[in-house]
């Protein structure tokens, strides 16, 4: 049971919406009645769509004429999101979820358009929690000039999901010249990264709480489409984009090594890592180039190009500080070298499974 | 960062190891032949700690050495030495009714004969990842109807707050915690080494940590009865260089000595009242089992029968069986020096960091789990032409 919303016309009656006068949600809720029926009006659609009146169908329909306008491939791209806890410092799920399908359509050189929210509700979540969501939901996508148009809700019982699971959908299209490819990487070029690495993962990390640290980090998710058009228009031969989402600069770098059979070399002190980030790390034992990003890109730019694709970053407020970390080289194809800042180098290999703590 | 990035300056470590280029030469031309060595066999110094090859791979010290001298990584990684009987108890533990089973994150991927402890999460055991033994006390405290071990692990580093914790849930009355005690201790396995007839160790670096816990004077006899010096050194880069260097010093001058280049954090004497809660809480074992090096006398503690309430193997009954490491791994000779990671005829192949056959490809720390960063399946045997062409 799909909850849509009509975006290509608007001849529907207007419609009485539901109300929701529980303050958790229950399994009633995903039964396809009128309870769920309510949550969806009153929660959903009040965030994503509350001005339309179109009636409800089962899909959302884009005219294609309309897409074409803006370039002549369609981007298509999904995405699961289930961090824990659902509220973080710098965010929350919604705002993740709406950010990192936006991200992975920007990589790709695609002007974001439409997004679906597919959520999974564990039984017992507070109706305020997931209207809270819903709005940040709502806001960033509006912020970021994209539209929620489809949707779907489910309630499963306690247990069988960890209280709530968002999946997002994103289409976009791809401007047309712009062909960004992981195996398009050349010995020569530069790498850059557009500000501070590991946020995402030292915040998260953190507010699990185990720790108990007392840190100002904060997650850096954003929606990076804007930032990305302004590099495109700078370097439209961009080689590659990607945001270093789980696994971290470390396995991004990676991929690009190996599809491109190229060597990458970086340099630990030209890296920005915050020294909160590097500390929280040092206590822990991890290695923050494997700490996830969620407003972090891999850029991949010839060597003539270089400048002004820094110069472009840097001139957006989401790529203030960002940096040349590193170049493609002609050796040791497949391998990541990292010069240390100790003046040693060392293989910065993908992880075999998640980082766990040392225990000394 | 304060206080590190000072640990951690290219220029000085440029500065030693300008010092280091000269002293390596020295000493292998002064040898020759003597004690049956040669002018060319390398110098070899053995990092005991885990921590120490840790930074030894994170920084590539390794590859700013200049040729001549060698690294030996150790045994001291207390995931990497556990043998594989013990990691089952600790599954047979886990998968008992009603048991909550606690543990440091990085013993989760040790291997068992038929599990290891995230496998025995997946299917259906309550493991928890905890940063203290007090997190796993609190646990108990929250879950009073279950039952909460904690798997002790580790050398005299992480012993002290074991026993601190032993202590507390002793004064607090808490029934439903106790300890499956692996706690190592570091001495009788460098003596074990040290007996070893096919050693060609010219000299160590000494645990850090463990230092600061037990103090300088328990190393005496590698000095005076081995002949060999030992430096016990920090664990920043710059430690680890300026250790080397002392090491090499000492070699040269003709001394064998106990030094300490780690005086900001290890104290003459140790840590008294840490030693005090362990030697309340713990009595030396007969004899332990170490993975890749066998039993090894007196190299263990277990819980006192005062503290008893608290012991996990008195308390339930686990396995306890004695499991034989896979034939084909040589850990034990890599822990000795003896062989290079690399000459294993197993590393790589069927031993990788996903599916470990031996102890060493277990952990970050592991010597074999490092240097497979190092080269992909081709190119393994040429693993340290790779890393001389770093350097």
């Amino acid at each position: 049971m799909n909850s849509v919303l009509e975006i290509t016309t608007n001849n529907g009656r207007p419609k009485r919406r539901g109300k929701v006068r529980v303050p958790t949600i229950t399994l009633a809720h995903g039964g396809g009645g009128k309870a769920m029926h309510d949550l969806i009006d009153d929660v959903f659609v009040e965030a994503f769509d509350s001005e339309s009146h179109a009636p409800m169908e089962d899909q959302a329909r884009i005219s294609l004429a309309h897409l074409a306008a803006y370039g002549d491939r369609l981007a298509f791209t999904t995405d699961s999101y289930v961090v824990q806890p659902l509220d973080f410092p710098g965010g929350n799920i919604g705002k993740l979820a709406i950010c990192g399908t936006i991200n992975d359509l920007a990589v790709g050189g695609a002007i974001p358009l439409y997004l679906s929210c597919a959520v999974i509700i564990e039984e017992g979540l507070p109706v305020e929690t997931m209207r809270m969501i819903a709005r940040t939901m709502a806001a960033t996508a509006l912020e970021a000039g994209v539209k929620v148009v489809t949707g779907d809700t489910k309630v499963v019982e306690r247990g069988a999901c960890d209280k709530l699971f968002i999946n997002t959908a994103g289409v976009g299209v791809i401007r047309e010249g712009v062909d960004l490819g992981v195996d398009k990487a050349k010995p020569g070029d530069v790498i850059l990264v557009n500000g501070l690495l590991g946020d995402h993962g030292a915040a998260i990390l953190n507010a699990r709480g185990d720790m108990k640290l007392t840190t100002p980090i904060e997650s850096d998710c954003a929606s990076l489409h804007g930032l990305i058009d302004a590099l495109l228009s700078a370097v439209p031969n961009t080689r590659f984009l990607r945001d270093a989402t789980r696994g971290g600069v470390a396995t991004v770098l990676n991929e690009i090594a190996d599809a491109s059979q190229v060597g990458i070399e970086i340099y630990e002190d030209r890296t920005p890592i915050r020294s909160e980030v590097k500390g929280f790390c040092e206590i822990l034992g991890l290695d923050p180039l494997y700490l996830a990003n969620e407003g972090k890109i891999i850029c991949v730019v010839p060597p003539e190009d270089a400048e002004t694709a820094l110069a472009a970053l840097k001139a957006h407020p989401l790529g203030e500080g960002a940096a040349k970390i590193g170049e493609v080289t002609d050796h040791r194809a497949g391998r990541v070298v990292m010069q240390t800042v100790f003046g040693g180098r060392r293989i910065v290999d993908m992880l075999v499974g998640e980082q766990l703590p040392r225990i000394c | 960062m304060k206080f590190v990035d000072e640990f951690r300056d290219p220029e000085k470590a440029r500065f030693l190891l300008e010092e280091i280029r000269v002293l390596v030469p020295q000493i292998r031309n002064a040898r020759n032949g003597a004690s049956g060595r040669s002018s060319t066999s390398p110098i070899y110094i053995m990092e005991v700690c885990g921590g120490h090859t840790h930074a030894i791979f994170r920084y590539g010290v390794e590859t700013m050495l200049p040729d001549g001298i060698e690294l030996i990584h150790g045994p001291g990684c207390p995931v990497c030495v556990l043998p594989m009987g013990r990691v089952d108890d600790c599954v047979a533990l886990a998968h008992m009714p009603g048991m909550i089973f606690t543990t440091f994150g990085d013993a989760m991927r040790v291997p068992g004969s038929k599990e290891s402890l995230l496998q025995a999460k997946a299917n259906g055991a309550d493991v928890r990842m905890v940063y203290s033994p007090l997190d796993s006390l609190r646990i108990a405290q929250d879950n009073p109807d279950r039952q909460v071990v904690f798997f002790a692990l580790g050398f005299e580093t992480t012993m002290p707050s074991t026993a601190f914790t032993v202590l507390r849930a002793k004064a607090e009355g808490v029934k439903n915690f106790s300890l499956f005690c692996n706690h190592i201790t570091i001495i009788p396995t460098i003596k074990a080494i040290l007996d070893s007839p096919d050693l060609q160790l010219d000299g160590f670096l000494g645990p850090g940590h463990v230092s600061m816990v037990i103090g300088n004077s328990s190393y005496r006899f590698i000095a005076d009865h081995y002949k060999k010096p030992l430096v016990i050194a920090g664990f920043e880069p710059l430690d680890i260089l300026h250790g080397i260097w002392m090491v090499l010093k000492q070699i040269a001058e003709g001394r064998s000595e106990i030094e300490n280049q780690y005086k900001r954090v290890v104290p003459e004497g140790g840590n008294a009242p840490a030693l005090d809660a362990i030697g309340k809480v713990f009595e030396l074992r007969e004899f332990f089992e170490w993975r890749g090096l066998g039993s090894i006398d007196h190299s263990g503690v277990r819980i006192r029968e005062d503290y008893g309430e608290f012991d996990a193997e008195r308390r339930f009954s686990v396995p306890a069986l004695k499991i034989a490491d896979p034939k084909s791994c040589q850990c034990g000779e890599v822990l000795k020096g003896v062989i290079k990671p690399w000459d294993c005829k197993v590393f790589g192949r069927d031993c990788t960091p996903e599916t470990p056959l031996g102890a060493l490809m277990v952990s970050s720390e592991g010597a074999c789990a490092a240097y497979y960063q190092y080269g992909d399946i081709e190119k393994i045997h040429n693993t340290k032409a790779l890393v001389k062409e770093m350097a």
